[in-house]
């Protein structure tokens, strides 16, 4: 098929025409919050950076807000209790050098959890939050094998006492969710970022990853920050800095 | 072997009569007492009729829409479902007279949603309605002796206090 000289200018003055508008769309679809009917959209990835050399030693106020705002309990038997977020050390052998950081799901843009998951209860919503839909898990636990970073927790025991905005049952698998409850309502934030805040460490940041004006965006831009086991490839959404 | 024949038919007579001359069996199930709570209006967010039948597909429906698109409208969603329909003692949709669980015990239809997802009305600040506006209603149009009992025994509950 050969291409005419007016059909030629056509097509590239549509080209041009989406070159000039696309970029005004964008900025239109991101300055606008997401109303409740609106599905999410690929446009954002929500993400955090945590700055490990702020991560006071022996603080766990993240640990707690984020257990307070989801409704985790603890049944005293620390081997199987679910946690979604938790404090790790990490002990330089050569000069002794401790520091702690906080680890909960790293919200993977190839996340291995969804891909051994075998009826699809694991997976990646467009905005980047990795999640379990319990109501299709079955408690296999692959996904618990197949992440690096132990992130996930499987529910032994009956629950009670749920928070109303995340559910909780036996027999299914859980973690981190970005407070997506949060996200969807619009606040900004996180339960552990909010807290880390409030302690005065500032530690943990969230914010859009997509979003160029965002203040999580312009210190990833400007500042070095690493993923753990960057060598998988997985692009975490969770970075850190100072380790 | 006629006169047995004979035998056999008086005897299977007698036995019918003595059945027939039996008290009733015993009394059906009554059907659950509905608590409406009236501060909320008088209409839910389908007519009744729709929501009686259809209100599981409803819920399966927005609960895929919430959990992999982030769509969080409340007008189908179990939480909107729990706060206009938590008893106003209990606080509740579960319990001997919760809202869900009275008639989904008379239906024998087992109620999953609750194992993971909280029976309690969220907010602690939604005016608990006072026993004036709750309005009972019964799920067969009032039209039995025995839906009409129910009530009545329900109100003697209520009044006893």
């Amino acid at each position: 098929m050969s291409i005419n000289r007016r059909q030629f200018l056509g097509f590239g003055g549509a080209a041009v025409a989406a070159a000039t508008l696309a970029p005004g769309l964008r900025l239109i679809e991101l300055a606008q919050a997401r109303s409740p009917e609106e599905a999410v959209t690929s446009l954002h990835r929500w993400g955090l950076l945590i700055d490990a050399s702020k991560c006071a030693d022996g603080c766990t106020s993240c640990v707690d807000a984020c257990h307070e705002e989801n409704g985790v309990t603890s049944h005293n038997r620390p081997a199987t209790d679910a946690q979604w977020i938790r404090k790790v050390t990490l002990k330089d052998k050569q000069t002794g050098h401790v520091q702690t950081l906080p680890l909960m799901c790293l919200h993977c843009e190839h996340p291995p959890c969804v891909d051994v998951c075998p009826t699809g209860a694991s997976f990646k919503r467009a905005d980047g939050i990795v999640l379990v839909d319990k109501h299709i898990c079955i408690g296999c636990r692959y996904c618990m094998m197949a992440c690096p970073y132990k992130a996930r927790s499987f529910v032994h025991e009956v629950t009670t006492g749920q928070k109303a905005h995340a559910p909780r049952g036996k027999g299914t698998v859980e973690s981190c969710t970005l407070c997506v409850h949060k996200v969807d309502r619009g606040d900004g934030s996180t339960a552990c970022a909010d807290a880390c805040k409030q302690e005065g460490h500032q530690a943990i940041l969230f914010g859009d990853l997509k979003d160029p004006g965002s203040e999580i965006s312009k210190r990833l831009a400007s500042q070095p920050s690493t993923q753990l086991r960057a060598d998988l490839k997985l692009n975490t959404g969770v970075r850190y800095q100072g380790i | 072997m006629k006169q047995f024949t004979v035998a056999l038919l008086v005897g299977l007579l007698t036995a019918s009569a003595a059945f027939a001359a039996e008290p009733k069996k015993p009394a059906r199930v009554p059907v659950p007492t509905i608590l409406i709570n009236q501060d909320k209006g008088e209409q839910c967010v389908e007519p009744t009729e729709v929501m009686r039948r259809d209100h599981m597909k409803f819920i399966l429906h927005q609960r895929d829409k919430t959990m992999h698109q982030g769509v969080r409208t409340t007008k189908h969603s179990l939480k909107n479902c729990v706060d206009c329909h938590a008893d106003a003692k209990t606080e509740s949709v579960l319990g001997k007279d919760g809202f869900c669980e009275s008639c989904h015990a008379y239906a024998a239809v087992k109620l999953d949603c609750f194992e993971c997802h909280s029976a309690l009305r969220e907010t602690a600040n939604v005016t608990v309605p006072s026993s004036s506006t709750v309005r009972a209603l019964n799920v067969s149009q009032q039209k039995t002796g025995e839906s009409a009992g129910s009530t009545g025994s329900r109100q003697a509950k209520g009044k006893k206090p």
